[in-house]
């Protein structure tokens, strides 16, 4: 466990999106829990208890660090201090996983703190390809590229999603994210079969798979729209929709993410243990 | 067709502009209350991230105050930074701007303190000094002195009860706030930001340390602000702090 040289890469176990609140009780034991993922935005101060509680639990478990800032998708170019940034965390840290979000978060300068949509297009592909080069590049390893959560479409789009994924990572050779959460709530939304979408996906390219609870609202026109709100247990139609991957996909590392509302560690270490039993039920 | 990221965000950012063309569902009709999903996130998770920010801010005014002045506070003004640790810079100078809360002048700088005590939590590390380092100088190489101070030590000043405000709304059984004026230190002896009273020109003699100055040309500035600043006193506080981290004694 103290091994270092056993930190770089993910474990295909359960992990979860770490909240300083657990910080004692990680430490004290983690149970299902074998990694953990950290939000790169919130380690980029100077010092003090953030970066001391991060280096404490990266001596001790495997650390994904997942970009939510970067606006990969974004029209503009990449903002040069954020990659510095990143290349910063990246270097010192030394993590076992990075990742990205294809969706743009930046305009004109302005950050909106939000995953926000983007069409599928030869255009916005090469333009997605060229950020991701400068990425690698920069943090000089291979990164993750996580699908989102669709509450719409562009009429402009010429591509399908898992399509469109496969192409980046084939022109960029990063690795990709399968949120199953987002496929099961943008299927919902699209209504396209998730299955279907699972079975189109590269799942030889997928080095993480994420859970999250979403919630149920309407699109107000008497049709439920789900949205991937990160605030409770995951859906049991998610579940299912895991199982359908993994025995596809074979074993991955597998987080759950529960980013508002967050529980106490009993209620998230069950979900990992959930996540754990999914893992040891994949069929030979 | 194409829906450009300037169309998106200006119909994101004002929910009186029409949603984008070329928005859909999935049977190409037009995306209507789809959209309004990144409104809601976008004004929910900056709202929530300036209660988080101003939590003292948000106790005097009430949720429902803030939640609105909030709504305004992201338009005029969105993160220009993925970091939102450091969100709500401007909020101070917003506060003092706004008309209705004109008769509440002491706002801007309580959301000044909490902006200060976020940074000072987000600071580099820096170890102290053993204080008997400075005991050890003669007295005039002591005025000769330079301190080097902790990233995260920070000053402000307050024609307000700023200190005795604060305590009141984060602290059980705090004292009523009376009226004087108060300035503030705030050190970060391990990883919890400490703020507290500095006694008479005890800012101005720090803040000059922090400009460069010696001990000694530091004092001068405090004595002829206030003759009765008290050097000792201060710098049991700095000291106390952990926020002494160097002695400079050359040119």
């Amino acid at each position: 466990m103290l091994d270092a040289a056993a930190h770089d890469t993910l474990p295909a176990a359960p992990g979860v999106g770490y909240k300083p609140q657990h910080f004692a009780q990680i430490t004290a034991g983690s149970g299902a829990v074998k990694w953990l993922e950290i939000h790169a935005e919130n380690y980029m101060g100077g010092g003090g208890r953030p970066l001391a509680q991060l280096r404490h639990l990266a001596e001790r478990f495997a650390m994904s660090v997942h970009g939510v800032g970067l606006s990969i998708g974004g029209e503009g170019p990449l903002d040069a201090d954020h990659l510095a940034r990143l290349k910063h965390l990246a270097g010192w840290l030394n993590p076992a996983s990075f990742s990205e979000h294809l969706a743009w978060s930046t305009h004109d300068s302005h950050f909106y703190n939000d995953l926000l949509p983007l069409p599928y297009t030869d255009a916005s592909l090469q333009r997605i390809c060229d950020h991701i080069d400068q990425l690698q590049e920069t943090i000089g390893r291979r990164m993750l590229l996580e699908n989102p959560s669709s509450y719409l479409a562009f009429a402009e789009s010429t591509w399908a999603e898992p399509e469109f994924l496969a192409e980046i990572s084939r022109r960029t050779g990063c690795g990709l994210l399968l949120d199953v959460n987002n496929v099961f709530v943008s299927a919902s939304n699209l209504e396209f079969s998730p299955q279907g979408y699972i079975d189109a996906f590269p799942l030889d390219k997928v080095g993480e798979i994420h859970l999250g609870g979403h919630d149920e609202d309407d699109d107000g026109q008497g049709r439920p729209l789900l949205i991937d709100s990160h605030g409770r247990e995951v859906a049991d139609p998610v579940w299912a929709l895991l199982d359908y991957t993994l025995a596809k996909s074979g074993p991955r590392p597998v987080l759950i993410e529960w980013d508002n509302d967050v529980p106490d560690w009993p209620v998230l270490e069950a979900e990992a243990a959930r996540a754990a039993t999914a893992l040891e039920r994949i069929p030979a | 067709m194409s829906v450009s990221q300037a169309d998106f965000t200006r119909a994101m950012m004002d929910a009186g502009q029409p949603v984008p063309d070329g928005l859909t569902d999935h049977l190409g009709q037009p995306a209507g209350r789809r959209f309004s999903v990144y409104r809601n996130n976008v004004a929910v998770s900056l709202t929530e991230a300036m209660h988080s920010a101003f939590p003292v801010i948000s106790k005097l005014l009430g949720k429902q105050n803030m939640d609105g002045l909030a709504g305004i506070y992201l338009r005029r003004h969105p993160p220009s930074s993925p970091l939102m640790m450091f969100y709500g810079a401007e909020f101070p100078t917003f506060l003092e701007g706004m008309e209705q809360l004109k008769h509440l002048g002491y706002l801007g700088d309580v959301a000044r303190l909490e902006l200060a005590l976020r940074r000072a939590y987000h600071a580099a590390d820096a170890a102290p000094i053993a204080p008997e380092a400075l005991g050890a100088l003669p007295p005039d190489a002591l005025l000769d002195t330079r301190l080097e101070l902790a990233p995260a030590v920070q000053v402000l000043r307050s024609p307000w009860p700023l200190h005795a405000i604060w305590r009141y709304n984060t602290e059980d059984g705090a004292p009523k706030p009376a009226a004087q004026a108060e300035d503030v230190l705030i050190t970060r002896p391990e990883f919890d930001p400490i703020p507290q009273v500095l006694p008479p020109a005890g800012a101005v003699w720090i803040s000059a340390l922090m400009a460069g100055a010696t001990i000694g040309a530091a004092m001068e500035q405090a004595a002829a602000e206030n003759e009765a600043f008290d050097l000792g006193a201060t710098l049991a506080l700095l000291l106390q702090g952990g926020a002494v981290t160097g002695l400079n004694s050359k040119g």
